[in-house]
């Protein structure tokens, strides 16, 4: 696949995933742990299934009337002081970002983790306009001090082990006098906290997402475990949040129901550390907060998704449950799907925001065991996605010209019982006869595809059908 | 059947026998026969069946979809029951016909009418019928993979368990994830070889780790494609289907097994 950051193809790279030995202890340990702390809180809370169907419930009928609920909180925004932008695209939305920065005069950014400003590339943009950017989410600073793309939406850098996070710092913190390499995971982070919080204290302008919106209000809220997002909002002189259009949500009361939710779907805990909900710029009262709020709220591309058949996929709450729970996610790692959302979810946005021949592999790459939509805390049905986008593909001609004419000739025949049972009959019958001393084959021509990695169970005799015949033809 | 007064007319049922029990392994289908008929069915193999369609399903091709489910919808909607011994092909049918011709509705009312009465093999034993087993016996440490659309679409997972409960000399032991795909997906499994065999390893190393020497399922996709990984790595435990063993018909080579020489 290629997308704009990448030219390895998917098969490269899930190849090399499955093959690096540092990813696959990091990948199965984080994974298992998501997924056990979730099912024990979920577990504990009885009315969870409820809960999602109110959740996906408050989605729907907010997706029904989004213009009505973006302008509602607007007006609260501006009520409150602050500004609200709206971009058709990543670009627009990155010229406005850049324009608020430099109207601010910044030199330094501080940024909390945002998918959305991954999305539209954001940090190049400012960086390239000669800012200074900082990421302050612990995982995002990490991937950005090794120059890669996140690999899961809320744990950007579960592919990476501490050893190799201990060798990153070791190289990007020795001229900021820490000589020595630290090893343990207290004092990695408390060296990241230390280089850091010298960050945070001169920072001119702070960028940060949002995890939800709040149209009743006005707010824009941010969960997070490490408090980073708090100092990113109120030390610096402008807050800027980026969001999808998506984000918003009625009232305080939805809010409620959400944050029930997320926390547990996300990481397995009842609440992050962390949940702050900003209302406007510092008001005259307030001990601290910054002088101007602005938010950018993103379109590219999600108002033609609202109009189509993938508009329930703007439900979707970025917690990252499908991820943890889809074992294909979990054997190739987040950089193997290309692009910053990665796993069931990724399988389905990138094709939508990428283009369907970018990215041919994502939606096939799947045994659509069904385990995201089980998790899923808004109930997006996230393999009847994949599959719709197998018939566009199809409909394309996207794809192995092969594969598609192996599937129409079967189907072909499969239309044609009678004709299909006598010609499967032969080679059932020529491979249960040379395999009843073996059992199952090793390698088969045009076998490839299944004798690569596992043997062929050989066919045990004739067919049930033939035997069936028989059977009856000998009863009375 | 015990109460032949009261139920004067034995339930008709018609079996989907699968294109890989037909094709790989008919002993699954003769045990389900069995199986049915020990439950008191009257059990009818249409001759007009191959498959359900989903290969073309999912590989995106609508057109080759909708035509082998009409003809699904044609051979199978004058039984009473229809039973198939595989969630997947059975959840096929239950959960993915009546969506596929949302459009038609004609079509939508014979394809929900048709889902209305599929069942799994197991789940139709135990939930419809009140199936307490025959006097089959196996004995071995068993352990149970739970295949992902039975599993998730058809809700069978007691069903199966409750079964193999009644098999004398049988013990159940639950492996880890016994709920994680295994890596099958149908045409995934040869389109995505290397993620299929990453997944089958790590399904036979939870497997192996609880000492059991018997892996069950209930469906043969994934059973053949565990059955393969297992010998591939040269670990023995047998596989079967469950059916096989709930019929007493366990007594061959597992899957993948050589036939014993004489």
């Amino acid at each position: 696949m290629s997308t704009t950051t990448q030219t390895v193809t998917f098969g490269e790279q899930v190849d090399l995933a499955l093959n690096n030995v540092s990813l696959q202890q990091a990948m199965g340990r984080a994974e298992s742990g998501f997924v056990e702390t979730r099912r024990h809180c979920v577990e504990a809370m009885p009315e969870f299934e409820a809960l999602k169907d109110t959740a996906r419930d408050i989605k729907e009928h907010t997706l029904e009337h989004l213009d009505s609920y973006l302008e509602f909180f607007e007006e609260k925004v501006i009520e409150n002081g602050g500004t609200v932008h709206w971009a058709s695209s990543g670009e627009e939305a990155c010229r406005i970002i850049l324009g608020i920065c430099q109207q601010a005069d910044a030199r330094l950014v501080t940024k909390g983790k945002s998918m959305v400003a991954e999305e539209i590339h954001l940090n190049e943009a400012l960086e390239k306009a000669g800012l200074e950017v900082v990421e302050t989410d612990l995982g995002e600073y990490i991937i950005q001090l090794a120059n890669e793309m996140p690999s899961h939406i809320i744990a950007p850098a579960m592919h990476k082990t501490r050893s190799q996070i201990s060798e990153l710092f070791h190289t990007h913190h020795q001229s900021l006098g820490y000589v020595d390499k630290t090893t343990t995971r207290e004092e990695i982070v408390s060296e990241a906290r230390q280089v850091l919080r010298d960050v945070f204290v001169s920072a001119d302008v702070g960028i940060t997402g949002a995890n939800f919106l709040v149209a009743e209000t006005g707010s824009n809220v941010i969960v997070t475990n490490e408090g980073n997002g708090d100092l990113t909002s109120c030390l610096p002189r402008v807050h800027i949040i980026t969001a999808g259009i998506e984000k918003v949500i009625p009232s305080l009361e939805d809010l409620s129901v959400f944050l029930r939710l997320l926390a547990r779907s996300a990481t397995g805990q009842e609440m992050a550390a962390y949940t702050t909900l900003y209302t406007g710029p510092r008001r005259d009262d307030d001990p601290e907060g910054p002088e101007e709020y602005h938010v950018v709220l993103v379109d590219n591309g999600r108002s033609a998704m609202l109009a189509g058949n993938y508009r329930s996929m703007l439900r979707c709450i970025r917690c990252g449950a499908c991820l943890n729970h889809c074992p294909v996610y979990t054997a190739i790692g987040g950089h193997s799907y290309g692009w910053i959302y990665t796993g069931p979810m990724g399988a389905v946005l990138t094709p939508l925001m990428t283009g369907l021949d970018n990215a041919y592999d994502l939606p096939n790459a799947c045994t659509l065991n069904g385990r995201c939509q089980e998790v899923c805390p808004v109930r997006i049905p996230l393999p009847d996605f994949l599959r719709q986008h197998r018939v566009r593909q199809n409909q394309r001609r996207l794809g192995s010209g092969l594969s598609r004419r192996v599937v129409s000739m079967w189907a072909w025949l499969a239309r044609r019982p009678r004709f299909y049972q006598a010609v499967m009959a032969l080679p059932v019958r020529l491979l249960s006869y040379l395999g009843r001393h073996r059992g199952a084959f090793e390698k088969l021509p045009f076998g490839r595809g299944w004798t690569v990695v596992r043997d062929f169970p050989a066919p045990t005799g004739a067919t049930f059908q033939q035997q069936w015949q028989k059977r009856k033809r000998s009863e009375p | 059947m015990e109460d032949e007064a009261e139920n004067p007319r034995p339930i008709s049922v018609a079996l989907l026998v699968t294109c890989l029990v037909d094709l790989m392994r008919p002993n699954v289908g003769f045990a389900a026969v069995n199986l049915l008929q020990d439950a008191g069915c009257t059990v009818t193999v249409p001759r007009a069946q191959s498959c359900c369609g989903q290969p073309a399903y999912n590989n995106g091709d609508e057109s080759s979809t909708l035509a082998i489910g009409r003809q699904v919808i044609e051979v199978f909607e004058s039984f009473d029951y229809v039973v198939v011994p595989s969630g997947s092909c059975g959840g096929m049918l239950r959960e993915h016909y009546p969506r596929l011709f949302s459009a038609d509705l004609e079509w939508v009312n014979r394809a929900y009418a048709l889902a209305q009465k599929t069942y799994e093999l197991t789940e139709f034993l135990v939930d419809v019928i009140g199936y307490k087993g025959g006097n089959s016996h196996y004995s071995g440490l068993c352990t149970y993979h739970d295949s992902c659309a039975g599993l998730r679409e058809l809700g069978v997972r007691a069903q199966p368990r409750q079964l193999l409960a009644g098999v004398g000399d049988l013990e159940l032991i639950e492996m880890n994830e016994t709920d994680t795909c295994c890596g099958f997906g149908g045409t995934f499994s040869v389109k995505y070889p290397e993620i299929s065999g990453r997944l089958a390893a790590n399904k036979v190393a939870n497997a192996d780790r609880t000492d059991a020497d018997t892996l069950l399922g209930g469906d043969l996709g994934c059973l053949l494609h565990l059955a393969g990984r297992m010998r591939r790595e040269g670990r023995s435990l047998k596989v079967f289907h469950v059916a096989e063993v709930l019929a007493g018909m366990a007594s061959g080579p597992s899957i993948g097994e050589p036939e014993a020489s004489v």
